[in-house]
C-alpha cells in the first residue's frame, strides 16, 4: 500500500501558525505523523482540530510554517498537483457529508468514477465491497436522508477508503453517536486501519474510544501541541493540563471561564453607570 | 467621528474583496483549468431545475400581465379613438421591457433564491469540503453547471414569457373587447421591428441570466455556512439580483433605445 | 428513468423557447424570411420630410409596395434625400408616379404614398421620381391660417 516504508513518517507538519481573523488558533505546531499507524489528535473543543486536518488536506493556508506529505509541501504545490495528492487522501467528515442527490451506492462510487475509468461492473464489485466492510451492503439504494447518523458515517467512510488511500483523516468519528455505533465505529476504524495498512489520523476529544486504537497521540491546547506519546505515557504523564484533559476534570489549567477578568468588577460596572 | 470612518472605510473594503471573490468564482468554475468533469448530464439536470420548473410561474404571470396590459391599454387608447394601436402597445412594451425585467425578478425569486440556498446547505454540509477532499473542484462539478443553467434559461423564458404575454394581450383585446383581428396583428407587426426590438429584448434577457445567476451562486458559495448565513445569503440573492436587475435595465435601455 | 424524464423536459423546454422564438419573429415583428431578395431601390427629393423614419411602409393606393430605406440630405441642393426599397414584383410605376408624404390618421405614423402618372415606362433601379410632396406640417398651416385671418 504505502509508497516507501523505509520513511518512518509520512506527514511532516512544522512551525504551523494559523489564525481566524484576530483569532490565532496555531502559534507553532510541529507533528511527526507515523505511516501506517493510527494517530489520534486531541485536545478540547475549540483547539482547531478540525481546522488542522483542512490544513494538512489543503484546503486552508497556513500563515507560518509548512505541511510536507511524503516530502511534498501541500501548499506550495499546484492545484493540479494538490488535487492529484487529494486522491492519496480520504476524509471521514463530522457531518458524514454524503452527497444528498445521490443514493448510498452512487456516493461511493463517486471518486472512483471521477478519478479512474474502470469499467461499471468492476466499478460495481469495489462499490460492493466497500460497503460490506462497513456492513451496509443491503443498504445500497437507499438516499442519505433516509440514513441514520451512525449508518451515515459508515457509508461516508466506506466512501473515504473507496480509492485505498494511503492517508485517511477522520474528523470526530465519534461524537453524538450512540454507545453501539460508537463501538462499531472503533472496531471498523481498527480493522480498515488493519487491513489496508494507510495511514490513519483521527481527530477526537473521545478519550477512551481514542485511546483504545491509537498508537500515538498528540494532545493539543492553545495553539500548541501541549504532550505527545503513546496512550500509556499520556496517561501516566503528571503535568496538570494533560491530566485534566484525561481524567475530564472541570476547572484547571484549561479555564472553565472564557474569560479570566473578575467577575465581581464586571457586575459592579454595570451599577456605576 | 474618526470610528466612523473607519468602519466605513472596512465596509467598503469588504465590498470590494466580496466582488474580488465573486469574480474569482467565475473565472475558476468556467475557465481555469483543472478537472474537467463530465459536464453534460450536470448541465441538463440544472436546466431542468432552473428552466423547466420555472415554466408554470413564467407562463401563468406572462399571461396575466398580457391581460392586464390589453385590458389598461384599450381603456387609455380608446379615449383618443386609436385603440386598434392596442396590440402594438401590448407588443412593444411586453418584447423591451416587462418580459426580460418580470422574467428576471421572477427567476431570482423562484431559481436564484434555490440555487443560493442548496449551494449553502452543500457548504454547511461540508459536501462542498468533501468534493474537495475526494479531489473535484467544487467549482467545476457544483458551481459551473448551475452557472450555465442559468445563463442558458433565462432568455429562453423571457421569450416564452413576451410570447405568452402577447398571447393574454390579443385574448383579451379581441375575444373580448372586440378589437379587429386584422388590425390587432397588423398594427404590431409594422411597430416591433425583429432586430430593434425582439433581439434587444433577448440581450437584456441575457444580461439579466448571467447577473441573477451569478449573484444566487455566489451568495451560496461565499455564505456563513449556519442556518442563519443561508437564510442571510438567499435574501441578500433575492434583494441584490432585484436592484441589479433594476438598474441594469436602466442603463441598457438608455444604450439601446435613448440614442446615446 | 428520472434522467429520461429530465432530458425529455428539457428538450421540450428548449422546443418551447425556439417556437416562442419564432413566433415573436414571425408574428409579431412581422420578420419576413424572404425579405430582401432582389428589392430594387427608388429615390426621391422632399423639401420637408416631417416625421418620416426608416422603414415606413411605402404604398401604392394604400398596399404596401416597399418600404424607406434611408433619410439623408442631398448635399447639393440641401433637401431630404429618400431612399426606398420597391419590392421587386412592383415593376409597374411608371417614371412620371409622383411620391407624398403622408400621415395614418390625424396623429398616426408618416409613410410614403405613390400615385402612377401615364407614361409607358417604368421605374428601374436608382431611378428619381422627381414630382414630390411634402408632408403636412401641422404648425406650417396653422401658420398659414392665421396669416389669412391676419389680412382679411
Amino acid at each position: 500500500m504505502s509508497i516507501n516504508n523505509s520513511l518512518e513518517s509520512i506527514i511532516d507538519i512544522r512551525g504551523l501558525g494559523f489564525s481566524r481573523g484576530a483569532r490565532q488558533i496555531f502559534r507553532h505546531v510541529d507533528m511527526k505523523i507515523p505511516r501506517g499507524k493510527i494517530t489520534a489528535i486531541m485536545g478540547p473543543s475549540g483547539t482547531g482540530k478540525t481546522t488542522l486536518l483542512k490544513l494538512i488536506g489543503g484546503q486552508l493556508r497556513p500563515d507560518a510554517g509548512y505541511v510536507k506529505i511524503d516530502g511534498l509541501d501541500v501548499h506550495r504545490i499546484s492545484r493540479q498537483q494538490l488535487f492529484t495528492l487529494r486522491e492519496r487522501m480520504g476524509m471521514l467528515f463530522q457531518s458524514g457529508a454524503l452527497f444528498t442527490d445521490m443514493s448510498v451506492y452512487e456516493n461511493v462510487a463517486f471518486p472512483i468514477k471521477v478519478h479512474t475509468e474502470l469499467p461499471e461492473d468492476m466499478i460495481r464489485d469495489i462499490v460492493l465491497l466497500k460497503l460490506q466492510a462497513v456492513g451496509l451492503r443491503g443498504a445500497r439504494d437507499l438516499m442519505p436522508s433516509e440514513l441514520s447518523g451512525g449508518m451515515a458515517r459508515r457509508v461516508a467512510l466506506a466512501r473515504a477508503i473507496a480509492l485505498d488511500p494511503d492517508i485517511v483523516m477522520y474528523d470526530e468519528p465519534f461524537t453524538g453517536q450512540d454507545p453501539i455505533a460508537k463501538g462499531v465505529l472503533v472496531n471498523l476504524i481498527r480493522k480498515i486501519n488493519q487491513a489496508l495498512g494507510h495511514t490513519s489520523i483521527i481527530v477526537s476529544h473521545d478519550i477512551q474510544e481514542t485511546m483504545s486504537i491509537a498508537d500515538y497521540i498528540y494532545l493539543l491546547s492553545d495553539g500548541q501541541v501541549i504532550a505527545s506519546g503513546t496512550p500509556q505515557a499520556l496517561l501516566s504523564d503528571k503535568t496538570d493540563q494533560v491530566q485534566q484533559f484525561m481524567q475530564g476534570l472541570p476547572d484547571g489549567p484549561v479555564p472553565f471561564h472564557f474569560s479570566d477578568d473578575d467577575m465581581l468588577e464586571d457586575l459592579c460596572a454595570q451599577e456605576k453607570r | 467621528m474618526l470610528n466612523q470612518f473607519g468602519s466605513l472605510g472596512r465596509a467598503m473594503l469588504d465590498r470590494l474583496a466580496g466582488i474580488g471573490r465573486a469574480g474569482g468564482v467565475v473565472w475558476q468554475s468556467l475557465v481555469a483549468k483543472p478537472t474537467p468533469v463530465v459536464m453534460f448530464p450536470l448541465l441538463l439536470k440544472q436546466i431542468y431545475f432552473v428552466g423547466v420548473l420555472s415554466l408554470v410561474i413564467i407562463i401563468v404571470s406572462g399571461l396575466f400581465i398580457g391581460m392586464v396590459l390589453g385590458l389598461q391599454g384599450y381603456t387609455i387608447l380608446v379615449d383618443y379613438g386609436s385603440e386598434q394601436a392596442v396590440g402594438q402597445m401590448v407588443a412593444l412594451s411586453l418584447v423591451r421591457e416587462l418580459a426580460p425585467v418580470v422574467t428576471a425578478l421572477l427567476f431570482a425569486g423562484r431559481a436564484g433564491s434555490a440555487l443560493t440556498a442548496e449551494i449553502g446547505l452543500m457548504k454547511a454540509t461540508e459536501q462542498l469540503s468533501s468534493l474537495e477532499m475526494i479531489g473535484v473542484d467544487p467549482l467545476r462539478r457544483i458551481v459551473a453547471p448551475r452557472l450555465w443553467a442559468g445563463f442558458i434559461c433565462m432568455p429562453v423564458l423571457a421569450i416564452i414569457f413576451a410570447m405568452v404575454g402577447i398571447w393574454g394581450g390579443a385574448l383579451v383585446s379581441i375575444e373580448w373587447l372586440g378589437i379587429f383581428e386584422g388590425s390587432f396583428w397588423s398594427n404590431m407587426q409594422n411597430s416591433v421591428d425583429f432586430s430593434e426590438d425582439v433581439l434587444n429584448g433577448v440581450i437584456k434577457a441575457i444580461v439579466f441570466g448571467i447577473v441573477v445567476t451569478w449573484i444566487a451562486v455566489f451568495q451560496g458559495y461565499d455564505c456563513v455556512p449556519t442556518s442563519e448565513g443561508i437564510s442571510q445569503a438567499t435574501t441578500r440573492t433575492v434583494v441584490y439580483s432585484s436592484l441589479a436587475v433594476l438598474a441594469l435595465d436602466f442603463i441598457l435601455t438608455a444604450l439601446m433605445f435613448g440614442d446615446l | 428513468m428520472r434522467m429520461r424524464w429530465i432530458e425529455i423536459m428539457v428538450g421540450f423546454f428548449m422546443v418551447l423557447g425556439v417556437l416562442a422564438l419564432l413566433g415573436l419573429a414571425l408574428n409579431v415583428s412581422g420578420l419576413k424570411l424572404s425579405a430582401q431578395q432582389d428589392d430594387y431601390t427608388v429615390h426621391a427629393r422632399f423639401e420637408n420630410i416631417g416625421g418620416l423614419t426608416s422603414r415606413a411602409k411605402v404604398t401604392l393606393s394604400g398596399v404596401q409596395i416597399g418600404e424607406v430605406k434611408s433619410i439623408k440630405i442631398d448635399t447639393q441642393r440641401l433637401v431630404a434625400l429618400v431612399t426606398m426599397d420597391i419590392y421587386s414584383d412592383i415593376d409597374y410605376l411608371s417614371i412620371d408616379s409622383s411620391a407624398k408624404i403622408l400621415t395614418a390618421g390625424l396623429l398616426g405614423e408618416q409613410y410614403i404614398g405613390i400615385s402612377v402618372g401615364f407614361e409607358e415606362d417604368s421605374l428601374k433601379d436608382g431611378d428619381y421620381i422627381d414630382d414630390t410632396q411634402s408632408a403636412l406640417v401641422l404648425e406650417d398651416l396653422i401658420g398659414k391660417f392665421l396669416f389669412n385671418k391676419v389680412n382679411n
